[in-house]
C-alpha cells in the first residue's frame, strides 16, 4: 500500500516539477545570451492564467478538438508514471515497459494531429503534417535505441533496466554509449526543440509545435503546454536515470528517498544547462534538413546495436 | 562478456566503437574541412587505441606505431589536406555524396555483413582485441564506400586515408601490430602517397578545371 502512495507521489513531483524544469532551461539560455530572466515560477503563473481563462472554440470544431486536450494529457501523464522518477521497483512502472511508453507518446501525437487539422486553418493542417513527417522518421530511431537498451538490460522494463545498469557498477558500454547519443537527438527532435522547432516563436515558416495548437485558448491550451513541458521532462529524466542511475533510491526509506531527491534534482540541473548550452550555439535548422538529423539519430541508435552485438555478447 | 573485463580492456572496445562511428561521419559529412577535422579525430582514436592496446598487451614497439599514427594520422595529413584545401580555395564548397542517408544504410549493412565474415577468425583467435577485428573490416569497408560514393577528389583521399586506418587498426587488434620495419615502411608509403595527391590536385585542377574526378569519364572535353 505504502508502495502505491509512493508512487503517486513520485508521479505527482514530476508532474509538478515540469514547468519548473522548463523555467530553469529557459533561465540559463536568458544568462547565455545576456539577457534578464523571467522567475522561476513564470511559467506556473501562465498555467494558473490559462486555467482561470474563458475557452474560445472556433465554430467548426468537432467534439475531437474538445477532447483532444484531457487525451494528451492524459496519455503523457501515463508516461510519467511509468518512468522510474526517485526510486525503481515501484508498482507503477512494472504496468507497462518502454515500448507501452512509445506508444503513449504516439498517442498524443495522434490526436494532437487530427485536433491540428480539425478546424480546417492552414496553419493547423500545415503543422500536423510537419510533426506527422517527423514523427514518422524519429520513432524508428526511438525504438532501435529502446530494443539495445533491451537487449544489453535483457529486459524492456525501465526499472529493471534501471537496476541492471545500476548493479553492474562503472562499466563503459560503446552501445549505451550510442544509445545515448541516439535518444538525446530523439529527444530534441520529439520535444521541439532547436534545431529541429523553436519553442519560443510562432515563426509561421517554421513552426511545427505551436502551428497545431493555435486554435487552443483557456484550459485546453493550458493542459497541452503542461504535458509539452511534462514531455521534456520525462525524455530527461529518461536521459539521466537510464545513463547516469547513480543516486536513485533502490529500497524505501528516507535518507534514500532524499538522496535520490537530490541527486535527480541535481542531474536534472545538469542537463538543463547542458541543454540551454546546445541551444544556445547551434542555430535551428531548415525544415528538409531534419530528416538527415533524424537518420543520424537511427545510425547512431544502429551503431549501438550492432556494437552490442559485435563488441558486448562474444 | 563485458562486465568481467577489466577497465583498459572496455576502453578500447569503447574507443574501437568510436573509431567505426567516425568512420560513419565521414560517411555523412559533406563538407570539406569538418570532414579533414573528422578524419584528424579518427587517426587520433586509432592512436590512443593503439597505446592501450600496447599497455594492456605489454608490447612495447606498439608505443612506437602509436605515437607515428599520432604523428602522421592526427596532425601531419590532415594539417597538409587543410593547407590545399585552402590553396585550392575549396574549403567552402560541398563535397557530399548525393544521397547521404542512403549511403548511411548501406554503411550499416557493411558492418554486419563484416559481423558474419569475422566470425570464424574470433572464433580463432585468444587476444583481447578479437572483437574489433570485425570493427576494423568495417572501417575499412566504410573507407572503401566513401572512395565509390563521392565524386570529388579531396573526399576521395579522405576516403583512401580512412581505409589505411582500418587496416592498421586491423594490424593492430588481430596481431598486436605488425613488424616495425612493415609499419615503418607504410608509414612513409602514406606520407608519400599525400604528398603525392597534393601534387596530382593541382595537376587535375590544372587539365579539367575541376575537382571533380567524374569528369575524368569522358575522353573529349565537348559534351556528347
Amino acid at each position: 500500500m505504502s508502495d502505491w502512495l509512493l508512487a503517486l507521489l513520485a508521479t505527482l513531483l514530476f508532474v509538478a516539477l515540469a514547468p519548473l524544469f522548463a523555467a530553469w532551461v529557459k533561465r540559463v539560455k536568458c544568462w547565455l545570451q545576456n539577457r534578464r530572466a523571467p522567475s522561476l515560477l513564470q511559467p506556473y503563473r501562465d498555467l494558473r492564467r490559462l486555467f482561470a481563462k474563458q475557452v474560445v472554440m472556433a465554430q467548426s470544431a468537432s467534439p475531437l478538438f474538445v477532447i483532444t486536450p484531457y487525451v494528451i494529457a492524459g496519455a503523457t501523464l501515463l508516461a510519467a508514471m511509468v518512468v522510474p522518477f526517485i526510486a525503481v521497483n515501484l508498482p507503477t512502472a512494472a504496468i507497462a515497459d518502454v515500448i507501452v511508453l512509445a506508444g503513449f507518446f504516439a498517442l498524443a501525437r495522434f490526436f494532437l494531429a487530427l485536433a491540428g487539422m480539425d478546424v480546417g486553418t492552414a496553419f493547423g493542417g500545415m503543422g500536423s503534417s510537419r510533426e506527422m513527417t517527423i514523427a514518422a522518421l524519429a520513432e524508428p530511431a526511438m525504438l532501435t535505441a529502446v530494443f539495445t537498451l533491451a537487449m544489453v538490460a535483457s529486459s524492456t522494463n525501465l526499472s529493471t533496466v534501471i537496476e541492471h545498469i545500476l548493479g553492474q557498477g562503472l562499466v563503459l558500454r560503446p552501445s549505451l554509449l550510442f544509445v545515448l547519443l541516439a535518444l538525446v537527438l530523439v529527444g530534441i527532435a520529439e520535444t521541439g526543440r532547436i534545431p529541429v522547432d523553436n519553442p519560443a516563436t510562432h515563426l509561421e515558416l517554421t513552426m511545427i509545435h505551436e502551428a497545431m495548437i493555435l486554435e487552443y485558448s483557456g484550459r485546453h491550451l493550458a493542459l497541452i503546454e503542461w504535458a509539452a513541458q511534462l514531455k521534456l521532462l520525462i525524455y530527461a529524466v529518461l536521459i539521466v536515470n537510464i545513463f547516469f542511475p547513480w543516486g536513485i533510491a533502490t529500497h524505501i526509506s528516507a535518507t534514500a528517498l532524499g538522496v535520490s531527491i537530490a541527486a535527480v534534482c541535481f542531474k536534472l540541473m545538469v542537463l538543463g544547462m547542458l541543454l540551454a548550452v546546445g541551444e544556445t550555439v547551434l542555430a535551428k535548422m531548415r525544415l528538409f534538413r531534419v530528416p538527415t538529423f533524424l537518420v543520424l539519430a537511427l545510425t547512431l541508435a544502429l551503431i549501438g546495436l550492432l556494437s552490442h552485438i559485435i563488441l558486448e555478447v562474444g | 562478456m563485458l562486465a568481467q573485463l577489466p577497465l583498459d580492456e572496455q576502453a578500447i572496445l569503447t574507443l574501437a566503437a568510436l573509431v567505426m562511428f567516425t568512420s560513419f561521419a565521414l560517411l555523412a559529412q559533406s563538407r570539406v574541412v569538418p570532414m579533414i577535422h573528422v578524419f584528424a579525430w579518427q587517426g587520433l582514436l586509432v592512436a590512443i587505441t593503439t597505446g592501450l592496446v600496447a599497455f594492456a598487451s605489454g608490447k612495447h614497439d606498439l608505443y612506437i606505431s602509436a605515437l607515428l599514427t599520432l604523428l602522421l594520422k592526427a596532425l601531419f595529413i590532415p594539417w597538409l589536406l587543410h593547407r590545399l584545401v585552402t590553396r585550392l580555395g575549396i574549403d567552402r564548397d560541398e563535397h557530399g555524396a548525393e544521397h547521404p542517408a542512403t549511403v548511411l544504410l548501406i554503411g550499416a549493412l557493411l558492418v554486419i555483413f563484416c559481423y558474419y565474415v569475422a566470425e570464424p577468425i574470433r572464433e580463432l583467435s585468444a587476444s583481447i582485441t578479437r572483437n574489433t577485428i570485425a570493427i576494423s573490416m568495417a572501417v575499412v569497408l566504410l573507407g572503401l564506400l566513401m572512395l565509390v560514393s563521392r565524386g570529388k577528389a579531396v573526399a576521395q583521399v579522405v576516403g583512401f586515408m580512412s581505409l589505411e586506418n582500418g587496416l592498421f587498426f586491423a594490424a593492430v587488434a588481430a596481431t598486436h601490430g605488425m613488424p616495425m620495419v612493415v609499419e615503418l615502411g607504410i608509414a612513409f608509403d602514406v606520407l608519400v602517397a599525400a604528398v603525392i595527391f597534393g601534387v596530382f590536385f593541382f595537376h587535375i585542377r590544372d587539365s579539367i578545371d575541376s575537382l571533380d574526378v567524374d569528369q575524368l569519364n569522358r575522353l573529349t572535353e565537348k559534351d556528347q
